[in-house]
């Protein structure tokens, strides 16, 4: 990854992920916080794309940007009386601390770690071979996945059910 | 100079920190909820650039648990704002520092 256009990519990308997430921190409102909050993960996918992850960063786009936005915006939209209000808690000062503390720990032992670098290019494409793995040696996981989901769905239904609804 | 691997994982480092300042400390659940994304990006960031990086006989790895996360952060979402809306229907409320009820 050292040519010109790659470089400015991941610059740009990252000046993008990082500082639109600060604007969640400082925006006071909560619906501009969400938009912020997109164009972060707008962000993170382009930067999977400067890593050669083509799957990744449409799944990316495909769930982030678009459905787990839309639940965060009905979840705004279905509290109208509440505050729109995007304000810190009394917590702000101890949860200033401890954020800068792990951000910097784990970039200190990031940068002070000698990892095993691989000499190899990107990879040419993942989709299949993500596919396959997902099929093959990590099928139970999968399995064990969308059953996660049903029951994530049904337990959302189920909550949010109005009460006195007769049973069937 | 090139990008390497420290990049990404300063880029990742810094939105975990901001991802963990928002669901700590934000007032509305909503905006705690954010948070939370905040940060399952950030992981899901540092699990892509090792993948892409790291020496390893199965490259892909990665990307595959980076699918699961996605997944797992779906549901955890859906979830979610089933509790923001049953907590807003008792409360009228979903700011964290009036939901006290617990509290002694």
């Amino acid at each position: 990854m050292d040519d010109t256009g790659s470089i400015i990519a991941f610059w740009l990308l990252a000046a993008l992920t990082v500082g639109s997430a600060a604007g969640v921190v400082a925006v006071r409102d909560l619906v501009r916080a969400l938009v912020l909050l997109i164009t972060s993960f707008l962000g993170v996918a382009g930067l999977y794309i400067t890593l050669s992850a083509d799957f990744v960063a449409v799944a990316q786009v495909l769930i982030y940007a678009g459905a787990i936005s839309i639940l965060l915006i009905f979840a705004i939209m279905l509290t109208p009386l509440a505050s729109r209000n995007n304000a810190e808690t009394f917590l702000q000062v101890p949860g200033l601390l401890l954020a800068a503390l792990v951000a910097f720990t784990i970039g200190l032992v990031s940068l002070q770690t000698d990892w095993s670098i691989a000499d190899r290019g990107g990879f040419p494409e993942t989709a299949s071979a993500i596919g396959e793995a997902l099929l093959d040696k990590y099928v139970l996981p999968f399995e064990m996945a969308s059953v996660l989901l049903l029951v994530a769905m049904l337990g959302a239904i189920v909550l949010v059910r109005p009460e006195g609804t007769p049973e069937e | 100079m090139a990008i390497e691997l420290e990049h990404y994982l300063i880029v990742g480092a810094l939105l975990f920190g901001i991802g963990l300042y928002v669901a700590l400390a934000k007032r509305n659940f909503v905006g705690v909820l954010m948070g939370v994304e905040l940060m399952f990006n950030a992981v899901n960031l540092t699990f892509v650039a090792f993948s892409r990086f790291v020496e390893s006989e199965q490259p892909l790895s990665g990307h595959v648990f980076v699918v699961f996360v996605i997944t797992v952060a779906a549901a955890e979402a859906a979830v979610a704002l089933a509790m923001a809306m049953l907590v807003y229907r008792n409360r009228e409320t979903i700011d964290m520092d009036r939901i006290n009820l617990l509290k002694w």
